[in-house]
């Protein structure tokens, strides 16, 4: 175990490393958050409808996402440094290590997420519970309501992690990571409520999407924090969150099981 | 020790002629071709051995070394490495290894090169007294002191090099595999290698197996070579045995330079 946590040491001391790369990051997501608020607002008051989500809900919804953004990327460049050995072939020193690649790579993606988060979250809670009324990150619903935020925080964190170690394990056998990812990038968005949040998607689609791996990603730590998720709903959604865990990570060592012995490392 | 029994390995390649039309022709039909990586190798190779892999460009070497640290899987033979063998038994097999991939990189590239070393320490479990020892050693005959607290992206290729040869000998490893390990160092650092290398043998017993093309490290390191061409394995001795074979080829004085020797072996076993 004491392995596993030195990965996931190594890959936080990394992304410490880069600073104007983590404030270039942050003023793209404080921005973005902004635009998504006003862009809601505006929603809000043209529209006659019942609204499905309080506005201030919707307000912790969308600054926590960014805020925790890093934890459940499936795109952009997070593990970055996977898809990297695997192309280049550095795969090859990862396999001479006596630890699993499994959770060698479960370890170092963990890592990674969390660090990029912990820099991150801290600015934009500060600045968002500073901002004007209705754009203002409001506390937790109670605190009962923040202890399920961070545990379903971190479970989500693992479901995605456990997702994203089934499309590494298949990157061993095509190499090139470009399809999968270019497939990923959009249909994860919306289909983990990143784009659009659960809320706001009519049945039956929406019953779907919450079944889905996806949907036990961020979208329920998020709910839960603003009380949009709560009691018998909130525990099944926790649940369906511990069966991902174990279904992806079955998988994903499958995989990778698999990989190990077929893979061939090219090149000299 | 090391067996090696009736080793063989083939890859597919597709291949195809340049230009638009074959590409295009290529999404609908591949022209796979079989190489034959290695067929029926076979050699034994006891404690405490430096040997010497020689062989041309694509003759099988690599394909060697990553069948002997397990992370290849041979069609067909078997390979003991130490009552283990390393595909089905690959993390016990690693433990008892190093490996150093000269064309690859095993060092964290964003952060200092000590970092990747406490990771190394950690992974293998070596003892924080050992670890000390060893890196104290390490730093002193590769002439790390400076380099160590370098973020690797800003090494030169010799020295980040050298880094990665420490790397691989952190957790005192019985046997070392060396694959091209010379590859852009300067003569300073070749030589202070080599001797690194022939230190480790002596004062702790190291199996070195190395693959090279530079043939003053085999002259310099080994007593016994082996010769490999096109996956077949075609000669295993001492270097005299090399002369010999060349001599006895080409006809004509043994050559002295160890360069033409071995050109000479690869253009008269017609294995380039």
């Amino acid at each position: 175990m004491k392995k596993y946590i030195s990965f996931f040491k190594i890959r936080f001391q990394v992304g410490l490393q880069y600073r104007s790369a983590s404030i270039a990051a942050l003023t793209t997501q404080f921005l973005w958050g902004i635009m998504e608020c006003a862009a809601y607002r505006a929603i809000y008051m043209s529209s006659g409808m019942e609204p499905p989500m309080e506005f201030s809900a919707l307000v912790s919804y969308i600054w926590l996402k960014e805020a925790f953004l890093a934890m459940f990327n499936t795109w952009v460049t997070t593990d970055g440094d996977i898809f990297t050995v695997i192309m280049n072939g550095d795969v090859a020193y990862e396999l001479c290590r006596p630890v699993s690649l499994y959770r060698m790579w479960f370890a170092k993606s963990v890592g990674g997420r969390c660090a990029t988060a912990a820099l991150k979250c801290v600015p934009i809670i500060a600045v968002s519970v500073l901002l004007p009324r209705p754009y203002r990150l409001s506390p937790p619903r109670d605190l009962v309501a923040f202890c399920f935020f961070l545990l379903t925080l971190f479970l989500g964190l693992f479901v995605t992690v456990a997702f994203c170690m089934v499309v590494y394990a298949i990157t061993l056998f095509t190499i090139s990571p470009q399809g999968l990812r270019a497939v990923l990038t959009g249909a994860v968005e919306f289909l983990s409520g990143a784009v659009i949040p659960f809320p706001f998607i009519p049945q039956p689609v929406r019953g779907v999407l919450e079944l889905l791996p996806f949907g036990s990603m961020h979208n329920v730590a998020l709910r839960v924090y603003s009380g949009s998720l709560a009691g018998g709903e909130m525990l099944r959604a926790v649940a369906l969150q511990v069966f991902w865990i174990v279904a992806l990570v079955l998988l994903g060592k499958a995989i990778c099981r698999t990989a190990e012995r077929r893979i061939v490392v090219q090149g000299g | 020790m090391i067996t090696m029994e009736g080793i063989c390995k083939s890859y597919r390649i597709a291949k195809r002629n340049a230009g638009l039309k074959e590409a295009c022709k290529s999404l609908f039909h591949r022209e796979n071709e079989t190489i034959e990586a290695l067929s029926d190798v076979s050699f034994t190779i006891e404690d405490g051995e430096m040997v010497g892999y020689i062989g041309p460009n694509g003759a099988g070497k690599s394909s060697t070394i990553k069948i002997l640290s397990g992370i290849l899987t041979p069609d067909s033979g078997s390979c003991i490495v130490n009552g283990r063998t390393p595909w089905k038994d690959r993390i016990a097999h690693v433990r008892e290894i190093g490996v150093v991939f000269g064309q690859r990189s095993q060092l964290w590239w964003d952060i200092p090169v000590i970092d990747s070393f406490e990771l190394i320490k950690e992974i293998y479990s070596v003892e924080t007294h050992d670890y000390h020892h060893n890196l104290e050693e390490l730093t002193e005959m590769l002439n790390l002191k400076e380099l160590l607290r370098t973020p690797v992206r800003q090494l030169s290729l010799g020295q980040r090099m050298r880094c990665e040869i420490a790397a691989s000998l952190l957790h005192n490893p019985g046997i070392l595999f060396l694959d091209e390990p010379t590859i852009g160092l300067d003569a300073v650092s070749k030589l202070a290698v080599r001797d690194f290398i022939k230190k480790r043998n002596r004062e702790y017993g190291t199996t070195v197996i190395l693959t090279t093309h530079d043939m003053q490290d085999i002259a310099a390191l080994t007593n016994r070579v082996i010769l490999i061409g096109k996956g077949r394995l075609l000669l295993d001795g001492t270097l005299d045995t090399l002369r010999q074979q060349a001599a006895d080829l080409e006809g004509g004085e043994p050559s002295e330079e160890l360069d033409k020797i071995v050109a000479k072996l690869y253009r008269g076993l017609d294995i380039l």
